[in-house]
């Protein structure tokens, strides 16, 4: 009998986290789920957020702010009483109450247990001392993110899904990084010895010191932590230790309440615990003896719950087979069921391409797919998780099956990717927001969205890790007939034109303005947007030269104000140092600027140059014009322009010098120097093939020998390192500069904005840049004639320029007039 | 609320499509004047709600300003982000008296600057 003058069910929720709070929005969806007043008690001192994105955010791609999952409104406009950094610390069944850490005593109807996990601590020393903390919570990234502010060299233990993502975040961040792990191979849960050894190969690569069969001794330290000893005598000095060796569900509560526990909280498929009043989700339990640590049958969990609580009794949890990709960025991981062959009965297919990094195996038991790991390209990943959900007879498939989907199903007219007429409502398309192909699919009929981006914003698919993107815009293209592929080609969202038709328009219908543009392409906004108005005035920069007139108001800041923004709102500034070459007097300059200005930091760039940081805005016309009367002009390191020729000493000086590639590099910044790019452009000259300028990953290299100069183009070396391919071997200086001139403007005319040469190669092939640069020499000299004539109308320093030009009041604030 | 007005110059002082700090902090913020091609003038405080980017800086579209950071969309008006970004930035009042532009400060702000 209910006693109470609030006749609503009292349900209390033990656990803000990710697995109570989608408990509760299952339950809110439902009507009869109005029916309860709830209390949620969550540990940590937060809203609900997303953990699965942590390492995001220590990766830096997303803010904790973007990880939110329900802010304090989202609490409030649904009456739940929150009680942040408040652990519950006892539980009495008889008096179906709560105690929480404050005193706090709560009396429930319903209990629902979300306690989660923690991270498992490994017995050894030195596990209190500052410097070393697990992976678990927003605590922990901040612990991390601070150590990597002020520390230099980070350790982590585990080599599992969430210790490498906490590596390769820790080495974003630019700490050093290295690894132990127990085990000989990397994630060998989800991945077998050879796509563990694949994975473990490009980490290595991207600067990740590893110590595999690594069993942890101790972590040496007196204050803090100063290294780790494995017990085969190798000691690795370390700032900060992460421990991330495993999870273990957080069972004391519900142990102490005197409810059946094992490695986790039992749960039934109704996800009731041993007490029919309280129920369990999430990592804390365990179903039919399976624990859990991956986010999707979490989701699964939640419904079944909420469902129950809403009187729904027929919901019923069963545990799907799962599959595993790793967040980071350009390594395709994918793994789902068996790794390996059980027995003989059982058939393991693989294909390996160790040149390009790619690995799959399948593995057939009674012409049904019981496994996968697919290393390098895990397209087809869902597909394969499908396959083995279904239960799918694949015998007459298994001759093709490992090449993927597109083979597998044959046929040049079939569409490669999911069928969506034949999946499953239920098929999650969103690992990290569970959300179902059902949900998408009404929401595209329901709100009439045509674009990715509505699709993304009112679902969810899609907007944590993105990795789901391609199967949404397939949905999309599915249910609403909308190519979203296609949409992505154009311009920006103001149009449906792609870049190629807009470039060919504004020649052929001489469109010398961004208004006849946007007129003649029937652009959505009048003013277009921050994407198209710099692309359109490029466009037409480099259409037009000496007619258009460039717009500042469509240029990024740091084209406008000539300059590099940087976070604080203060700006860098790099003068040109011709191929690299200063003088006393220029340094001398620089040194005096950098004094009279208090300039907090004066840095050597990659580029041979010399970065003053810190300028404030309001000083930078008076730092220009100091530069400016030293002789020195703008060094375009804030545009998509020519940056940089980086050169070595040559023939002047160096014993294995073949040319003078010093005064080489000069004159081809003398020639290049100014110009608008697609993207920006680097350029470099070594004196021999030792290579000491890095010419095979700029834009453009030139590598001098005995015979003449060879000629690289389109290379690169961020994150995607590409190294150069060969142009052709020319005999003299003025052909390389006919070369580079006409590469360069081929590049201007053709590219997209935005797009660097190397990605621009790829794209059109070498074959075809070839054929217009080497091949045809008549076209070549086209090309080249108009790189020159465009060069001049930009050969005019812009710091002078700004400096004398009238909105150069700009620069300074308005001030309050008396 | 009450706010008292300020003259902070010329409507020409700012650029079309552009925009200009204030040379002081109206309740320790940093303030901005946004013009716009309609000739609208639009105040904002100069902190994008997302990571804090200065506005004044951002290209202008319409009544919007992208945040030169992370591209947030942020409309002049009322300085709440476009969707589906959610946030605020707060606007204040501005009006032209004979060509000069006045900003109407709030009335608590002046008190607890004297």
């Amino acid at each position: 009998m209910n006693m109470m003058t609030d006749n609503r069910q009292r349900l209390v929720v033990i656990g803000n986290g990710m697995a109570g709070m989608r408990t509760i929005e299952e339950l809110l969806n439902h009507e009869a789920g109005r029916r309860y007043h709830i209390t949620v008690f969550g540990a940590e001192p937060h809203v609900n957020y997303n953990r699965i994105m942590l390492s995001s955010v220590l990766a830096g791609d997303k803010s904790l702010d973007e990880i939110v999952i329900n802010p304090l409104e989202w609490y409030e406009d649904n009456g739940i009483r929150l009680f942040t950094g408040d652990p519950v610390t006892a539980i009495d069944r008889q008096a179906k109450t709560v105690q929480a850490a404050s005193g706090l005593r709560v009396r429930y109807d319903q209990l629902l247990i979300a306690t989660g996990s923690r991270p498992l601590a490994p017995p050894i020393a030195g596990l209190g001392l500052p410097g070393v903390c697990a992976f678990r919570d927003i605590a922990d990234v901040n612990k991390m993110l601070e150590a990597a502010r002020l520390h230099r060299r980070a350790v982590v233990i585990g080599g599992g899904l969430l210790g490498l993502e906490a590596a390769w975040g820790l080495k974003q961040r630019g700490m050093s990084v290295a690894l132990v792990h127990l085990m000989p191979t990397l994630m060998e849960r989800q991945l077998d010895a050879a796509a563990g050894q694949l994975l473990q190969r490009d980490l290595d690569r991207r600067g990740i010191a590893f110590f595999t069969n690594g069993q942890t001794e101790e972590i040496l330290g007196t204050e803090r932590a100063e290294g780790v000893q494995l017990t085969d005598g190798r000691s690795i000095p370390a700032d900060l230790v992460v421990l991330a060796i495993g999870i273990r569900p957080n069972i004391d509560l519900a142990r102490a309440a005197g409810l059946d526990v094992s490695r986790g909280i039992c749960v039934f498929d109704d996800m009731r615990t041993s007490d029919p009043d309280i129920f369990a989700v999430g990592e804390c339990t365990e179903h039919r003896g399976e624990i859990f640590g991956l986010v999707a049958p979490l989701w699964d969990q939640a419904k079944v719950c909420a469902a129950h609580l809403a009187g729904d009794e027929t919901a019923v949890f069963t545990s799907q087979t799962l599959s595993t990709r790793l967040k980071i960025t350009g390594v395709d991981v994918f793994s789902a069921g068996a790794l390996m062959a059980a027995d003989e009965t059982d058939d393991e297919i693989t294909l390996r391409d160790d040149g390009q990094g790619l690995y799959k195996k399948i593995i057939l038991r009674d012409g049904r797919l019981v496994g996968v790991v697919l290393y390098g390209d895990a397209t087809d990943g869902q597909w394969y998780l499908q396959l083995m959900r279904d239960k799918a007879d694949v015998s007459l498939l298994r001759d093709r099956l490992v090449f993927g989907r597109a083979l597998a199903e044959g046929g040049a007219n079939k569409p490669a990717g999911p069928d969506f007429s034949a999946m499953p409502g239920e098929t999650q398309i969103c690992g990290c927001n569970g959300v179902s192909k059902d949900t998408i699919v009404a929401a595209i009929k329901d709100k009439k969205f045509t674009s990715l981006s509505d699709v993304r914003a009112h679902t969810k698919a899609s907007a944590s890790c993105g990795q789901c993107t391609s199967l949404v815009e397939g949905l999309l293209a599915f249910t609403a007939g909308v190519d979203a592929k296609a949409g992505k080609k154009t311009l920006c969202d103001c149009t449906e034109a792609g870049h190629d038709e807009i470039r060919q328009a504004i020649l052929a219908q001489t469109l010398k303005t961004m208004e006849s543009i946007r007129a003649a392409f029937g652009w959505k906004k009048p003013e277009g947007c921050h994407k198209c108005r710099p692309a359109l005035n490029y466009y037409l920069l480099c259409a037009w030269p000496g007619e258009y007139h460039d717009d500042s108001r469509s240029r990024f800041v740091n084209e406008r104000l000539h300059a590099n923004i940087q976070k604080d709102g203060t700006y860098s500034v790099v003068p040109r140092m011709w191929g690299g070459v200063t003088t006393p007097s220029e340094l001398r300059a620089i040194a005096s600027v950098a004094e009279k200005f208090s300039i907090p930091t004066v840095k050597l760039t990659g580029g041979q140059r010399i970065d003053l940081l810190g300028v404030k805005k309001e000083d930078l016309p008076a730092v220009w014009a100091d530069l400016n009367s030293a002789g020195m002009v703008s060094g375009h390191a804030y545009g998509k322009a020519l940056r940089t020729v980086k050169t070595c000493v040559g023939s002047e000086w160096c014993r294995f010098g073949t040319q003078d590639s010093t005064g080489l590099g000069i004159k081809l910044e003398k020639l290049a120097w100014g110009s608008w790019t697609p993207h920006k452009v680097k350029l470099a000259v070594s004196g021999c093939p030792r290579n000491c300028a890095e010419a095979t990953i700029k834009d453009l290299g030139v590598i001098c020998v005995e015979a003449g100069y060879d000629l690289v183009v389109g290379g690169n070396g961020g994150v995607e390192v590409r190294v150069a391919d060969p142009l052709a071997r020319v005999a003299t200086e003025e052909e390389v500069l006919e070369y580079a001139g006409a590469f360069l403007q081929l590049y201007r005319e053709e590219a997209h904005y935005l797009e660097r040469t190397a990605p621009w190669i790829v794209r059109v092939g070498l074959a075809y840049v070839k054929q217009r640069i080497v091949e045809d020499a008549i076209g070549r000299g086209a090309l080249y004639g108009r790189f020159l004539h465009s060069q001049k109308y930009v050969q005019a320093d812009p710091w002078a320029e700004r400096a004398r030009d009238p909105e150069a009041r700009e620069f300074a604030p308005l001030l309050m007039e008396a | 609320m009450a706010y008292s007005w300020k003259k902070i110059g010329p409507v020409e002082s700012i650029p079309v499509q552009g925009a200009r700090r204030l040379g002081f902090l109206i309740e320790g913020q940093p303030v901005a004047i946004f013009r716009t091609v309609e000739q609208g003038l639009f105040a904002l405080i100069d902190v994008c709600p997302h990571r804090q980017g200065p506005l004044s800086e951002g290209i202008i579209c319409g009544a919007t300003v992208t945040c030169p950071l992370h591209n947030w969309v942020i409309r002049l008006d009322n300085g709440t982000a476009v969707g589906p970004d959610e946030g605020q930035t707060t606007s204040l009042p501005v009006r032209i008296v004979a060509g000069e532009i006045q900003i109407g400060v709030p009335h608590t702000s002046e008190e607890a600057a004297a």
